[in-house]
C-alpha cells in the first residue's frame, strides 16, 4: 500500500530525510518513534506535501500511484489524512461548514457524488458521539478556542469522516489526557480494518498500549535504523533512544 | 486593450462611419453635445422634460461644480480625468446597437456568469444583448409594483418620480447630500440619468425586499446614478443595490449619490453588492467609481443599516456614512472590500453623531491580493450635544500574497466628555499553515483561499439579506480567483 524507497527530503536546503525505507501493507498500522530532531515530523509533512519539503532523491508509492505527482489536495482525495500535531484555527468558518466541505471535495475529486445535508448530518452526529463531541463544538468555528484535547479530538473526527486509507497521525498524544488519548485511540481502532491503515508517529510508548501497532520503526537521523514487533517499543522505553540508534549503527 | 474600452471605441467609430455616410441624425440627436457646459445640462433636463426648479437646480450644481477641485486625499491613484472628453447623456441604445446574441459577448463574462448559476434570461439582460420585450420578469414586476401600491409604497425611478410626485422630490432631493458638497456630488447633481425614488409612508412596513434588480429592465442608469429614499415615521424598508453578476458598462467613470432619510421609529437596511467591472488582470481598463451615500436619521430611535460587498471597479472611492441627529439613533456600517490584481480602494464610513444617546457600529473586512491597495478611512465624530454616543470600530485586514497593501486611517474627533469610542484593528495574512492544513482535507487551493476569506467576512456575510449572503459567498470565491498559487 505504501511503499518508501530511499527516501531523501530538505527542508530549505537542510536534508532532514537520508534515505528513508518504509513499507505497509494495507490494514497494517505502524508506529515510528525517535528523538527530537530525527525527521519524524518532516516525514509525515512530506507524504503530505507540504511546500518546501522537498523530495531530492528516491520515491514514495501510495497505492500504486506515484505520491511525488500528486499536490496536497490530491494526496488528500487519493485517501492520504494527516492530523497535526498543532491543528490550525480557521476563524469564522463553522466546524460543520468546513468538515462538510472538505468531505465534499473529496468525494468531488474521486468522481462520487456529493453529500447532501441531511445524510451529512447524520454521518456526523454519529461519529462525533463516539469522540464526544457536543453538538456546539460542531457550530463553533473550527479550532478557535479549543482546548488542546478538544483540538485533537477534532482531527481524530476529521479522520473518521473522511475514512482515509492511510492516516498519519503525527504525535497527537502529545498534551492529551488519559481519557481524550483513549478516545483518540479508540477513533483510531474503529477505523482499522484491510481498507485503512494507520501510521503513528508518537514520542512515548503510552499511546502504543491502546493503539497495537503490527510494525514499530525507530527513525533517527532521517533514517529508519531499526524495526520489530511492539516490544521494540517497550525496549525503547526501558533504555532510550540513543541506545537502540548506536545499537542499530 | 479592455472589452470596455474596445467596445466603446468601437462605438465611436461606428458612429463615425455612419455620420460619413449620412444617416447620423438619428443617433446624434439622442446624445448630448460632448463635454460638460451649461447647455449639456439644460440637454438633459429637457430630455427628461423636467419641472423648471429641477433645471435650476442642476445648473446652480454645475457651477458649483466648475469651482471645485477633484479630490486629492484618497489613497488611489489613476490617470487625469478630462470631463470635456465624454458625453454626459445618451439614450437607451436601440436594439441594434446591441449585441445579438451571447455569442457576442466576451466569452470570459459568461464563465463568471455560469459560475454565479445566473439564467440565462438574466445573463443577456447583463450583458446588454437586445431581448425581446415579452419576457417573464415584465409580469413578475407588475405585480410586484401593484401590491407595493396597495400600501402606499413609491418605488419608481427618479425620472418618473420627478413627473409624477415633483414636491416629494423637490422636498427632499439634495437635503442629505447638498449639491455642493463634494466634486463627485457636485458632478452628479448637475447630470445625474437616473436612480431610483423610494418613499415608505408613515408607519408601512414594506412588504418585500426592494431590489435594484426589477429594474434591470428600465433604461441604463449606471453612470451618474441619483437614489432617494424617504421612510416617513415609524416606517421600515430593505433595499438592495446591485448584484453579484460582473456588470458590463461602456462608461468610465460613475458617480452616484444616494440619500436616505429617516424620519422618528423609522428603519431602512441599505445592501449594496458592487461589481463593476474591475479592469483586467494588468490594470487596463475597469471603471472608476465615486461615490456618495449619506443617511440621516432625522428623528428620535431612526436607524440605518448600511451593508456593502465591493469586489468590483478599477477605482473605489466612497464613504457611506450617518448622520444621528435624532436622539437615541443607531448606525451601522458593514463593509466588505475585496481587491485583486490591480484594483484600488478607498472606502469607509463617516457616524456624526449630533444626537444625544446615539449609538454607531462599524464593522470593516478588507481582503486585498494581487497588486492591490485597500484603505479604511473612517471619521467618528461626536458633537457637543451628544451626550452618551457611543460608537464601536472593528477594522480587520486580511493579505494575499506579500504585493498588496492594507491601510487603515481612522479619525476621531469627540467634544463630549461623555461619548465612549472604541476602535480595533487587525491586520493578517492568510498563513501557509492555514493554507496546508485546509488544502490537506482534500479542499483545493482557490476553494481554501474562499472558504478562509468567507469564514473572516462572515459578521458582515450575516447582515445581508439570506439570497444576497449565498450569491456574495460565490462572488468572493470568483474574485480572488488566481490571487494564490
Amino acid at each position: 500500500m505504501l511503499e518508501v524507497r530511499n527516501l531523501h527530503a530538505s527542508v530549505g536546503g537542510t536534508e532532514i530525510l537520508k534515505g528513508l525505507n518504509l513499507t505497509m501493507k494495507p490494514g497494517e498500522v505502524h508506529a515510528i518513534m525517535g528523538p527530537n530532531g530525527a525527521g519524524k515530523s518532516t516525514l509525515a509533512y512530506v507524504l503530505a506535501g507540504r511546500d518546501g519539503y522537498d523530495v531530492t532523491e528516491g520515491s514514495i508509492s501510495f497505492c500504486g500511484q506515484d505520491l511525488c505527482k500528486l499536490n496536497v489536495d490530491e494526496r488528500a482525495a487519493a485517501g492520504v489524512f494527516l492530523a497535526f500535531q498543532y491543528p490550525l484555527e480557521i476563524p469564522g468558518v463553522p466546524t460543520m461548514t468546513f468538515l462538510r466541505t472538505a468531505v465534499n471535495a473529496q468525494r468531488k475529486a474521486r468522481g462520487e457524488k456529493e453529500m447532501d445535508a441531511p445524510s451529512f448530518l447524520r454521518l456526523i452526529r454519529e461519529k462525533s458521539k463516539m469522540f464526544k463531541v457536543e453538538d456546539k463544538m460542531l457550530k463553533r468555528p473550527l479550532n478557535v478556542g479549543f482546548s488542546g484535547g478538544e483540538k485533537k479530538r477534532m482531527e481524530v473526527l476529521q479522520m473518521a469522516a473522511l475514512e482515509p486509507k492511510l492516516a498519519i497521525l503525527d504525535e497527537t498524544d502529545s498534551g492529551l489526557d488519559i481519557d481524550s488519548l483513549r478516545i483518540v485511540a479508540e477513533g483510531v481502532n474503529a477505523l482499522r480494518s484491510p481498507d485503512h491503515s494507520a501510521l503513528v508517529i508518537t514520542h512515548y510508548q503510552r499511546l502504543l498500549d491502546y493503539i497495537v501497532p503490527d510494525v514499530v520503526h525507530v527513525l533517527a537521523d532521517g533514517r529508519i535504523v531499526k524495526s520489530g514487533d511492539k516490544t521494540l517499543a517497550l525496549e525503547l522505553e526501558e533504555h532510550g533512544y540513543e541506545a537502540i540508534a548506536t545499537d542499530a549503527a | 486593450m479592455s472589452q470596455v474600452d474596445e467596445k466603446v471605441e468601437d462605438l465611436q467609430d461606428n458612429a463615425g462611419d455612419k455620420y460619413k455616410y449620412g444617416f447620423v441624425t438619428d443617433i446624434e440627436t439622442e446624445k448630448a453635445p460632448k463635454g460638460l457646459s451649461r447647455e449639456t445640462v439644460r440637454f438633459i433636463s429637457a430630455k427628461k422634460n423636467e419641472p423648471e426648479w429641477m433645471l435650476e437646480w442642476r445648473l446652480e450644481a454645475f457651477e458649483r461644480w466648475l469651482q471645485m477641485e477633484e479630490p486629492t486625499w484618497p489613497k488611489v491613484t489613476y490617470p487625469e480625468i478630462d470631463f470635456q472628453d465624454a458625453y454626459y447623456y445618451a439614450a437607451p441604445k436601440s436594439n441594434d446597437d446591441r449585441p445579438k446574441s451571447l455569442d457576442e459577448v466576451d466569452p470570459e463574462l459568461l464563465r463568471t456568469y455560469e459560475k454565479l448559476g445566473i439564467p440565462l434570461i438574466e445573463q443577456q439582460m447583463l450583458a446588454g444583448v437586445a431581448v425581446d420585450a415579452v419576457f417573464d420578469s415584465v409580469s413578475v414586476v407588475t405585480t410586484f409594483k401593484e401590491r407595493l401600491a396597495e400600501d402606499g409604497v413609491i418605488f419608481c425611478p427618479i425620472s418618473e418620480a420627478l413627473q409624477s410626485h415633483p414636491e416629494l422630490v423637490r422636498k427632499y432631493l439634495g437635503t442629505v447630500v447638498p449639491q455642493s458638497d463634494n466634486f463627485y456630488a457636485a458632478l452628479n447633481s448637475a447630470v445625474f440619468s437616473d436612480g431610483s425614488c423610494v418613499y415608505i409612508p408613515k408607519g408601512v412596513r414594506c412588504p418585500m425586499e426592494l431590489s435594484t434588480y426589477f429594474r434591470i429592465n428600465e433604461a441604463e442608469t449606471g453612470q451618474f446614478e441619483r437614489t432617494l429614499i424617504i421612510a416617513e415615521e415609524g416606517a421600515y424598508c430593505s433595499y438592495l443595490e446591485g448584484c453579484t453578476a460582473p456588470q458590463r458598462d461602456e462608461n468610465q467613470l460613475h458617480a452616484a449619490v444616494v440619500e436616505l432619510v429617516i424620519l422618528k421609529d423609522a428603519e431602512i437596511k441599505y445592501s449594496t453588492v458592487q461589481n463593476w467591472y474591475p479592469g483586467n488582470a494588468d490594470g487596463e481598463g475597469g471603471i472608476y467609481n465615486f461615490v456618495t451615500k449619506r443617511a440621516d436619521c432625522r428623528g428620535d430611535n431612526a436607524k440605518v443599516s448600511w451593508t456593502q460587498v465591493e469586489t468590483g471597479s478599477a477605482v473605489t472611492w466612497k464613504y457611506p456614512s450617518c448622520i444621528l441627529r435624532g436622539d437615541n439613533s443607531v448606525g451601522e456600517f458593514y463593509s466588505i472590500a475585496i481587491t485583486n490584481n490591480h484594483q484600488q480602494a478607498d472606502t469607509g464610513t463617516k457616524m456624526i453623531h449630533l444626537g444625544k444617546n446615539t449609538s454607531s457600529r462599524i464593522i470593516s473586512k478588507g481582503i486585498s491580493a494581487g497588486k492591490s491597495q485597500s484603505t479604511y478611512r473612517g471619521l467618528v465624530s461626536a458633537h457637543k450635544r451628544a451626550a452618551n454616543a457611543r460608537n464601536y470600530t472593528q477594522c480587520d485586514s486580511l493579505l494575499i500574497g506579500d504585493t498588496c497593501g492594507a491601510h487603515t486611517v481612522p479619525y476621531i474627533e469627540v467634544n463630549n466628555p461623555s461619548v465612549m469610542i472604541e476602535h480595533e484593528a487587525t491586520t493578517s495574512k492568510i498563513s501557509e499553515e492555514q493554507l496546508f492544513y485546509t488544502r490537506q482535507r482534500g479542499i483545493d487551493e482557490e476553494a481554501a483561499v474562499a472558504l478562509i476569506v468567507n469564514g473572516f467576512c462572515r459578521e458582515v456575510m450575516q447582515q445581508l439579506p439570506m439570497e444576497f449572503a449565498v450569491e456574495a459567498q460565490k462572488l468572493v470565491a470568483i474574485s480572488l480567483e488566481g490571487s494564490v498559487g
